[in-house]
């Protein structure tokens, strides 16, 4: 622990030209969305790191300047109608130039029409199920034995040594890189939420509701995500998993897993 | 009848009732707003202890020292209690304490249900404290008490709708009695643009009050009706709607964050003047800022709830309006900025805590900003970044300047200077700690990191031993602050005025502020002065 201790006060000091392990943004995910969901966060970021810069700097300055032990005298102005209404001119004008490209940027969000496949997503205390519409494919997922293990408390086993700790599951979504796929998104019993980063993709799996969202990865890979909404004491023990594969693989998949059942 | 029984003499002055009596039975402002101070920092204590423990276990992966089931209960807890039992509290003890010697009022108007506002409270935290030695344990929901989940609570969940409802009554009360107070009892000459910022930012915030926290026993009612009566207001298999809750919750809740950061925007406008020893830039602007805050809380609450499935133009129109609230609170922090600007600044503990206020919350306005980005915030929406946001707005933000506030009007309370070398003390390593703390947390969120879990992948493992450690440290820091008023009274005796840059009419009252202060209305001459 001092170890991770004295190598964490290292990172921070070192956060500028960190490594992934020392993940410092969100990540650009492999969707056009999430990295125009990248582009935005960014966008935002720079606005604010350049507003802050401006304010803090006068305030810096001001702290330096302005101290009766410099010697200086108060002024005595206590209002200017010209400065306010520029500083309330101008973070309008800085809204309106955030609130365009974020507005564009929602439509396509929402727009889940003609998808090439559906998958139904039903959250579960303490588990997701899955089911592939116009197929007979459906299972639930539940954490990988080898995290069940490992998060008992005091278990012995160090977390360090279980590989993608509590990120694994037992049978993961796969779905066909560059199709569009639509969820439809629910739950059995509380509030879920169905959430993977590098989807830019965050749902909540509400009983009663079904609510709809889509994805279109554009690289294979492995990715992972965890429940979001706080649905009771395994919250933090139903991870998602989806594997995106190439069209074969995901044809070839189809047929196992009809074979399997 | 006997004449000499109702012929009461006039006392002069008379001081406090003798023993227990004084505090139980007390009408006093002052007393009042003593007791409102302590009982908000026993608070801020035990919600800090439970605070202690989410982030000891969170100090490494794996699970060490409690089930996820209390972690959750823990999580619950503290927010409840700091939110209610803590901020809340505070900024009412700092509003009996000062808007009557600030306006020049004898008391506040309805002394009676001042005691009564106050003495609910003990009570309603006594029975949210007793949950956690109940079968099934604390609430463990969320302070937020989404429903289906917080259904499944076990016996405590009436004891929670009931604690709540009490809250709510308390604060309801003390906000008719701040209305009633600032609107009928001011000084004969101070009109409503007169009033210093505090009296301001509390006039609105006793609005917020009124206007929310009926809408909140409404829900929580609801909640209580659903799970004992048969109805099915939230249940989705009786053709009721679990969303609708979250509508309701954030219709209170978003007024209640302004709840608790107004006080603190006024307490903040009292400091930054005095030390920068010039007139507060742009006093007028700065009420109408707080005063479209405030509109504007009405209109944002559907931004906590992006994930939810909502139609376009309702998520369009929610982002829009959120991101509008950054304009007020803009032209409050340029306002501070212009008041230090070309002043005469010095550096006493209540001026360091509102210069870290300042700077600090504005961090947590970036991040807001940033939450305001609907896109952007389903990648951020209940992960630790969330977590970050509301923790700099809320620990930097509103309990610094409670702290900023209690170190300003301490020798005024008090008669004695406080030891300004601990205060200094207390100031850093609070400053020093509460960053290690949450600036992390940002990066955890941005990595993926989900809130309200009590364990976690290892890629988050170094971030949350760095927040563990400012969090211990930022809790050790806080003893010294308890030490500092233990010991307030042995310090110098303070002058009326107390700081050379203050002004207002708590400052023309002796130190300590006698028992019964403006008997008579403060002379027009001395008010008018105390304005400028």
């Amino acid at each position: 622990m001092i170890r991770n201790t004295i190598l964490s006060l290292l990172g921070l000091a070192l956060a500028g030209t960190a490594k992934a392990e020392w993940a410092l943004n969100m990540p650009k995910g492999v969707t056009d969305l999430s990295l125009e969901t990248y582009h935005l966060h960014m966008m935002v970021f720079w606005w604010c790191v350049a507003i802050g810069v401006v304010v803090f700097g006068v305030m810096i300055i001001s702290l330096i300047k302005h101290r009766k032990s410099s010697g200086v005298a108060p002024a005595t102005f206590s209002h200017s109608t010209t400065a306010e209404v520029i500083w309330t001119a101008i973070p309008v004008v800085i809204l309106v130039l955030m609130a365009v490209p974020t507005a564009e940027t929602m439509v396509k969000l929402e727009d889940s029409r003609k998808p090439d496949m559906s998958i139904v997503v039903t959250g579960y205390q303490w588990k997701w199920h899955y089911k592939y519409q116009d197929s007979d494919i459906a299972f639930y997922s539940s954490l990988a034995q080898s995290s069940m293990e490992a998060r008992r408390k005091q278990s012995g086993v160090d977390p360090f040594a279980v590989d993608n700790y509590l990120l694994e599951v037992d049978r993961p979504v796969v779905v066909p890189r560059g199709a569009k796929v639509r969820l439809l998104v629910t739950s059995n019993d509380v509030i879920h939420s169905w959430w993977v980063k590098d989807l830019a993709i965050k749902k909540d799996a509400i009983p009663g509701i079904i609510n709809e969202t889509w994805f279109r990865a554009n690289e294979t890979g492995t990715y992972r995500g965890q429940c979001a909404e706080l649905c009771g004491k395994d919250h933090g023990y139903m991870p998602i998993v989806v594997e995106v594969v190439e069209p074969e693989a995901f044809e070839a998949w189809v047929n196992s897993h009809g074979a399997e059942q | 009848m006997n004449t000499a029984a109702i012929d009461i003499p006039h006392h002069d002055d008379h001081g406090p009732a003798k023993g227990i009596g004084r505090w139980l039975f007390s009408t006093n402002h002052k007393d009042i707003g003593t007791m409102y101070l302590i009982f908000s920092l026993t608070m801020f204590f035990i919600g800090g202890l439970m605070a202690m423990v989410i982030r000891s276990e969170l100090a490494i992966p794996g699970l060490q020292f409690v089930h996820p089931e209390f972690f959750n209960q823990m999580t619950t807890m503290h927010a409840l209690i700091m939110v209610f039992g803590a901020i809340m509290p505070a900024f009412v003890g700092l509003a009996n304490w000062m808007i009557p010697l600030q306006i020049g009022a004898p008391d506040m108007a309805l002394p009676r249900m001042n005691n009564w506002s106050f003495w609910i409270l003990p009570v309603a935290f006594g029975i949210l404290l007793s949950t956690l030695f109940m079968p099934g344990g604390s609430p463990a929901g969320g302070w937020t008490m989404y429903p289906p989940l917080v259904l499944q609570t076990g016996d405590a969940f009436p004891f929670l709708i009931f604690s709540v409802h009490l809250m709510g009554l308390s604060s309801i009360m003390g906000a008719i009695n701040i209305i009633v107070t600032v609107i009928n009892m001011r000084a004969p000459d101070m009109t409503l643009l007169k009033m210093p910022m505090f009296v301001w930012t509390w006039l609105i915030t006793a609005y917020l009050l009124i206007a929310v926290m009926p809408v909140l026993a409404g829900a929580v009612t609801m909640l209580l009706t659903d799970q004992f009566f048969d109805t099915s207001f939230f249940l989705a298999a009786g053709g009721g709607d679990p969303v609708m809750f979250q509508h309701i919750f954030w219709f209170f809740g978003h007024p209640e964050v302004y709840i608790m950061i107004l006080p603190a925007f006024g307490v903040v406008s009292e400091i930054i003047p005095t030390f920068s020893r010039k007139k507060l830039f742009g006093h007028d602007s700065m009420v109408y800022a707080a005063s479209c805050i405030a509109f504007l809380s009405f209109i944002v609450w559907a931004h906590h709830m992006f994930t939810v499935g909502m139609p376009l133009t309702g998520q369009l129109f929610f982002m829009f309006a959120t991101m509008l609230i950054a304009v007020p609170t803009g032209v409050k922090i340029f306002n501070w900025v212009a008041t230090m600007w070309r002043g005469a600044m010095t550096f006493e503990t209540p001026m360091l805590f509102s210069l870290a206020f300042v700077f600090l919350f504005t961090i947590g306005g970036f991040s807001g900003l940033m939450l305001a980005v609907a896109p952007a915030d389903v990648q951020y929406h209940d992960t630790y970044f969330v977590v970050a946001h509301f923790h700099y707005v809320l620990v930097p933000g509103s309990v610094f300047a409670i702290m900023a506030g209690a170190y300003y009007w301490l020798p005024k309370w008090t008669g004695h200077m406080y030891n300004e070398t601990l205060a200094k003390v207390h100031f850093w390593a609070s400053t020093i700690f509460v960053n290690i703390t949450f600036f992390p947390m940002h990066f955890l969120g941005l990595a993926g990191m989900p809130r309200r879990i009590p364990d976690y992948s290892t890629q988050f493992a170094d971030f949350n031993t760095v927040a563990s450690i400012g969090a211990i440290g930022f809790g050790l820091s806080q003893l010294l602050f308890v030490w500092v008023l233990l010991t307030a009274k042995k310090g110098a005796k303070a002058s009326d005025r107390v700081w050379e840059g203050a002004h207002g009419l708590e400052w023309t009252v002796p130190s300590p502020a006698p028992y019964h202060t403006f008997e008579t209305p403060p002379k027009a001459r001395i008010a008018n002065e105390a304005f400028e």
